[in-house]
């Protein structure tokens, strides 16, 4: 009998439609999964095996007695803990928010519930999805399945290494500088920003608001597409969600065609800079899809090198506002200071701020605060904003010459757990190529192009299409992705070592 | 461009209500400073005649009938308080014991 958790959500849909698998089959073997291996990866910061059985059932129910029932009906997920579940703990990775059970939903919870999609759980990240590599977690990093040694990314490096370690078919992420891709990438999965506003970010909890968007996690491009259509589309909850159908990402999936599309290479995000392994595989890539009768055109985006400084201005600033909220009066973790008796509220604040938030928190939003002080705005934020403006003015123009523009996702392989944990601009520089798409806010989606020569690990192909033409960048990952399986005969993911599984007990 | 001196670090802290411990001023006030430096990059770019950008897209207003909608109830709004009383969350003193 075929392992249903190495089936991909497609597929697995297709046999819980002919019903030769039920979905409470398909939930109790990722659950069991997640036991036997999430105590080595720790992509879970909380499992809801009762929850998760009961919608199964409920799931099947529904196809049982004929209901309609949609594309993922039935397919478990996990869902990056920064998105607010009802009766279940939320977190954001923090200890701010220990034990916090939130009295609601996040839309696309809600649209995940609706779609009959078990939820099997909570996934690690970088607390308040500050990082790169989930070592912000105040809970403890999540394990590269690839190399236990080194992280799966971040901040939704539990998303990431949930999907890859085949604990859960798909995941949900936020994407606020890389945070869905670059895990992706580092993991050999499929990782996809929607433009911002293509899903609704009622729910989430806000890092940078005018930068934030959830998207899908998943092992192939038409994964990514399924579920951007689940979770997507206009919500009145959330003021800046686009009000417009999703694109046919789906369609786009499928068609896997770029037959006389016209690619873009960034120079400014490819190349010098990063790792030869990494640089070889995307340029193997390129090759792929002129093979499949795409164009190949240069362009230059001279503001990107700035984007990653006007980012960590633009950031911590949002943050600094975003997080104000966490003042130990009506939710969250509240301390008293120490030795000092009937402390005044501002007193309890101060000290219940430094006490529930980590180093790279508290990192933040000192920056933020300072950029937003009177006497440096304009020098720091209000420059930003300006550099903002020129990134998208070259995203404009790029778009003028090309229908989409391609870049290596990640500088580097995965690195290793504690290399950068106290470097923060080292961390930054993770960064740099995802970053551009948030600031001009355009989709963008990383796909596996293969494992680096020098060590093995996977590498990133970052694919980016112009705003509300999500479908482009489904449409080449997915023609990319059918010449790279042809030519591997298998997915990436075959090649990662078999993770040790510890002895079920049920 | 000035960068960010220890001090300067505890104040804008307590501007964002963090009562840093000694020991941690030490280890972010250079850190901070390191990235102010990085960050103040953004200055080297002729910008004086360019908008600036708040947000990706096009933004309008959006408003709803003002009409009573389904919200949480006081139990549910209270029951991750750190402390509540009468249906209120309760805080710690606000003003100065005079």
């Amino acid at each position: 009998m075929t392992d249903i958790t190495r089936l991909t959500a497609a597929e697995i849909a297709d046999r819980l439609a002919a019903q030769e698998i039920s979905s409470v089959e398909a939930t109790q073997a990722h659950l069991d999964r997640i036991a036997a291996v999430d105590g080595d990866v720790h992509a879970f910061l909380h499992v809801d095996a009762e929850g998760a059985l009961a919608a199964a059932r409920e799931a099947d129910e529904r196809r049982a007695r004929g209901d309609h029932v949609g594309a993922l009906t039935g397919v478990p997920i996990a869902v990056k803990d920064v998105v607010a579940t009802q009766g279940q703990p939320t977190t954001a990775g923090s200890r701010m928010l220990e034990g916090w059970v939130p009295p609601y939903d996040a839309t696309l919870v809600t649209r995940l519930r609706a779609a009959g999609m078990p939820i099997l759980g909570k996934t690690n990240m970088d607390e308040f999805a500050m990082g790169s590599s989930t070592e912000h977690s105040a809970y403890g990093p999540s394990h590269n399945p690839w190399d236990l040694e080194r992280t799966p990314g971040g901040s939704g490096g539990g998303s990431s290494a949930a999907v890859a370690a085949f604990e859960a078919p798909l995941a949900i992420g936020t994407d606020t500088g890389g945070s869905i891709r670059q895990p992706a990438a580092v993991t050999g999965t499929v990782g996809a920003k929607p433009t911002y506003g293509g899903v609704s970010r009622y729910g989430l909890i806000a890092l940078a608001s005018s930068l934030d968007q959830a998207g899908p996690c998943t092992r192939s491009v038409l994964d990514a597409a399924l579920l951007h259509e689940v979770i997507g589309g206009h919500d009145p909850m959330d003021s800046t969600s686009i009000e417009a159908p999703v694109p046919p990402v789906v369609e786009a999936a499928r068609r896997a065609d770029v037959t006389g599309m016209r690619i873009g290479i960034v120079k400014e995000i490819s190349g010098e800079g990063f790792q030869p392994g990494v640089q070889r595989r995307f340029e193997e890539s390129v090759q792929l899809l002129v093979d499949r009768g795409a164009e190949v055109v240069e362009v230059s985006c001279p503001t990107f090198s700035q984007g990653l400084a006007a980012y960590y201005l633009i950031l911590p600033s949002e943050a600094s506002s975003n997080l104000a909220k966490f003042d130990a009066m009506r939710y969250g973790l509240r301390v008293g200071p120490q030795g000092v008796e009937s402390p005044s509220a501002e007193q309890v604040m101060a000290a219940s701020r430094d006490a529930g938030f980590g180093d790279e928190v508290k990192r933040r939003i000192i920056l933020g605060t300072y950029a937003l002080s009177s006497g440096y705005y304009d020098a720091y934020y209000g420059q930003a904003q300006k550099v903002r403006t020129l990134i998208a003015r070259d995203f404009a123009a790029a778009f003028e010459k090309a229908d989409v523009l391609v870049s290596p996702t990640a500088p580097t392989t995965a690195f290793r757990l504690g290399e950068k944990i106290d470097d923060p601009m080292a961390m930054y520089l993770n960064d740099i190529a995802t970053i551009p798409a948030n600031l001009a806010g355009v989709p963008g989606l990383s796909l596996p192009s293969g494992v680096a020569d020098e060590d093995g690990l996977p590498t990133g192909f970052q694919v980016l299409a112009p705003a509300t033409q999500d479908h482009l960048m489904y449409g080449v990952g997915a023609a990319l992705e059918a010449a790279l399986l042809e030519k591997w005969g298998g997915p990436v993911l075959a090649k990662a070592p078999e993770l040790t599984a510890k002895e079920t007990v049920r | 461009m000035s960068t960010l001196s220890r001090d300067e670090v505890a104040h804008v802290a307590m501007l964002a209500r963090i009562q840093l411990t000694d020991a941690e001023l030490d280890h972010l006030a250079g850190q901070l400073d390191q990235i102010v430096e990085f960050v103040a990059g953004v200055g080297e770019i002729a910008a004086d005649d360019i908008p600036p950008m708040s947000h990706p897209l096009p933004l309008t207003n959006v408003t709803r009938p003002d009409e009573v909608r389904p919200s949480l109830t006081a139990d549910q709004a209270l029951a991750n308080a750190p402390a509540s009383e009468l249906q209120r969350f309760e805080v710690p003193r606000i003003l100065d014991e005079d």
